[in-house]
């Protein structure tokens, strides 16, 4: 059994959680020092599956702008937000590119796409 | 003189979506005025996510959510100008200058000043020590390493926990930067609970708390800096100085409504939050000119800024459609902790069905309560669990809640014990 403390950031109050955990079984065991429901969902998810979008911006070849930015797609693995910027920063793009469009498919093997999130227009 | 009926000094989100809602409200003749190249202002660097969700129910980086108003504004063909700057603010005057046309005044029914704020810089701070590079605000450095695509540094120390300051601890460290140690000279951060953990603490790095930078050294580049915790009274305490070596001193230590021009046109500035004085339709003491967004109060969420400005943006559309009235509001204070309220003044008669007063407290307070009086009579008391310097809270005032106050001389928002 393993214990893991986190600030809350479902709101300002930011309550102190800490959570028990059985490392044989992968359960949470008790969540504890949470005001709320959020605190303990909270807990749960930071504690058995940590996920963030990774936003970055890359070079952009023949554009109105230097840099067209970035996000992934959807949330990827905590773990894997290191990999995933080892790949953005071997990657540029070429104007145009649009809002949304993919940038880079399959991004670290995570099965999630980075797209665009500005628009870069041909100079 | 060329005229329009209203003019918006500021293409960011809060002029965005000023111009959106004047259109909305029937305004035809609409111009923005936009210093920058692009429309979007700040929003343009901010490439990280967490924006909209208040107002699109989906997290969206900067560069997003700034495209989603762009695009109502192109789409309704309102017109606007990039690379002008606006010169001189007087009431339904504008005065600006850009390479096309040269300087040019116009008439204006109505202004609405959406300038935004700029960050305070370190010649505001007095630190001691030489002016080596490496030395850059937290936005500056923002501006370099996501839109100019510079390497800013590679060892880094933060002083100030803003927002911005914490932003770029994370993004720093994702371009392969050490970020040694954010240190802040309160004993709380300004900054978004949210931030710290994923920007901070999903790195591991340090926030020092009631700590400053004492001494910066390096001639030609930035070669380390000391750090000092600080006692109550701010002032640092011998025999703690902690040094770092280090490339890079960003700072966020606080943003300031950039109002030059508001001043200029004779517009009530509140000391407090450094932007105009305005009643509940955001109309400052000048006639026909409003205020909105980061220039009339620094915001902590976008989401915010763009509901301000709606409401900036119609109250102009009706002034300049011909609803003036009379400015005969009474004061709202703000006191026992509180150290502002938006606005600052209220007409009971002829205020909306809703208000929101949005306000700052000075101080993080567990517990407390919110309080509203009409005059002696408290009308409203909410308690709250946590209240911060770093976020903006808010009271709604019904208008029917002044049903039996129709005489009320002052409105107090304050925190009390219980």
């Amino acid at each position: 059994m393993s214990r893991k403390e986190f600030i809350c950031i479902g709101c300002p109050l930011g309550c102190n959680l800490v959570v028990e955990f059985d490392d044989e079984k992968k359960e949470v065991l008790s969540v504890a020092g949470n005001s709320c429901r959020t605190g303990d969902i909270y807990a749960r998810k930071e504690t058995t599956n940590p996920t963030r979008i990774v936003t970055s911006s890359v070079p952009v070849s023949g554009g109105d702008m230097a840099m067209v930015s970035v996000k992934t797609q959807r949330d990827v693995p905590k773990s894997m937000i290191f990999p995933v910027m080892d790949v953005i920063h071997k990657t540029k793009a070429k104007a145009p590119v649009h809002i949304g469009e993919v940038v880079i498919r399959d991004v670290a093997g995570t099965g999630v796409d980075v797209v665009a999130t500005r628009n870069v227009n041909e100079r | 003189m060329n005229g329009h009926d209203i003019v918006i000094i500021g293409g960011g989100p809060a002029g965005l979506a000023a111009a959106v809602a004047a259109r909305e409200t029937g305004v035809q003749d609409i111009l923005i005025l936009e210093r920058n190249h692009q429309l979007g202002g700040i929003l343009n660097q901010c490439i990280h996510n967490g924006f909209g969700l208040h107002t699109f129910r989906e997290e969206l980086t900067g560069p997003e959510y700034a495209q989603r108003y762009i695009d109502k504004v192109l789409g309704s063909h309102i017109p606007y100008r990039v690379d002008t700057m606006v010169l001189d603010v007087q009431s339904h005057r504008v005065t600006y200058i850009n390479r096309e046309e040269g300087m040019v005044t116009i008439s204006a029914k109505a202004i609405i000043l959406a300038m935004g704020c700029r960050e305070r810089p370190r010649g505001a701070l007095n630190i001691p020590g030489y002016r080596p590079a490496g030395i850059f605000s937290a936005g500056t450095a923002q501006r370099l390493t996501n839109i100019e695509g510079y390497k800013v540094g590679s060892k880094v120390v933060i002083l100030g926990s803003g927002d911005i300051g914490l932003i770029m601890a994370r993004r720093m460290t994702l371009e392969g930067a050490k970020v040694e140690v954010v240190a802040e000279l309160m004993p709380f951060s300004g900054g978004l609970k949210r931030n710290i953990v994923q920007c901070l603490d999903d790195y591991n790095i340090p926030l020092k708390l009631s700590h400053t930078v004492v001494d910066i050294q390096g001639k030609e580049r930035v070669t380390g800096v000391t750090i000092a915790a600080v006692d109550s009274h701010r002032k640092p305490i011998p025999g703690t100085e902690e040094h770092y070596d280090c490339d890079t001193l960003l700072l966020s230590v606080g943003l300031l409504p950039e109002n030059e021009l508001s001043r200029g046109a004779h517009v009530d500035i509140n000391q407090v939050t450094s932007g105009p004085v305005v009643d509940d339709t955001l109309e400052t003491s000048q006639d026909g000119i409003f205020a909105c967004g980061n220039v009339l109060h620094v915001h902590d969420l976008v989401d915010y800024v763009s509901e301000e400005a709606s409401l900036a943006g119609r109250n102009a559309a009706l002034y300049a459609l011909g609803g003036k009235r009379e400015k005969k509001g009474i004061p709202i204070v703000a006191t026992g902790g509180v150290r502002y309220t938006v606005p600052q003044r209220l007409d009971i008669h002829h205020m909306s069905d809703m208000v929101t007063v949005r306000f700052r407290v000075g101080d993080v307070y567990k517990g407390r309560y919110v309080s509203v009086y009409y005059d002696d009579t408290r009308v409203m008391h909410l308690k709250k669990k946590v209240l911060a310097p770093g976020e903006m809270e808010q009271v709604i005032l019904q208008k029917n809640s002044f049903g039996q106050f129709s005489d009320v001389k002052t409105i107090t928002v304050k925190t009390e014990e219980a």
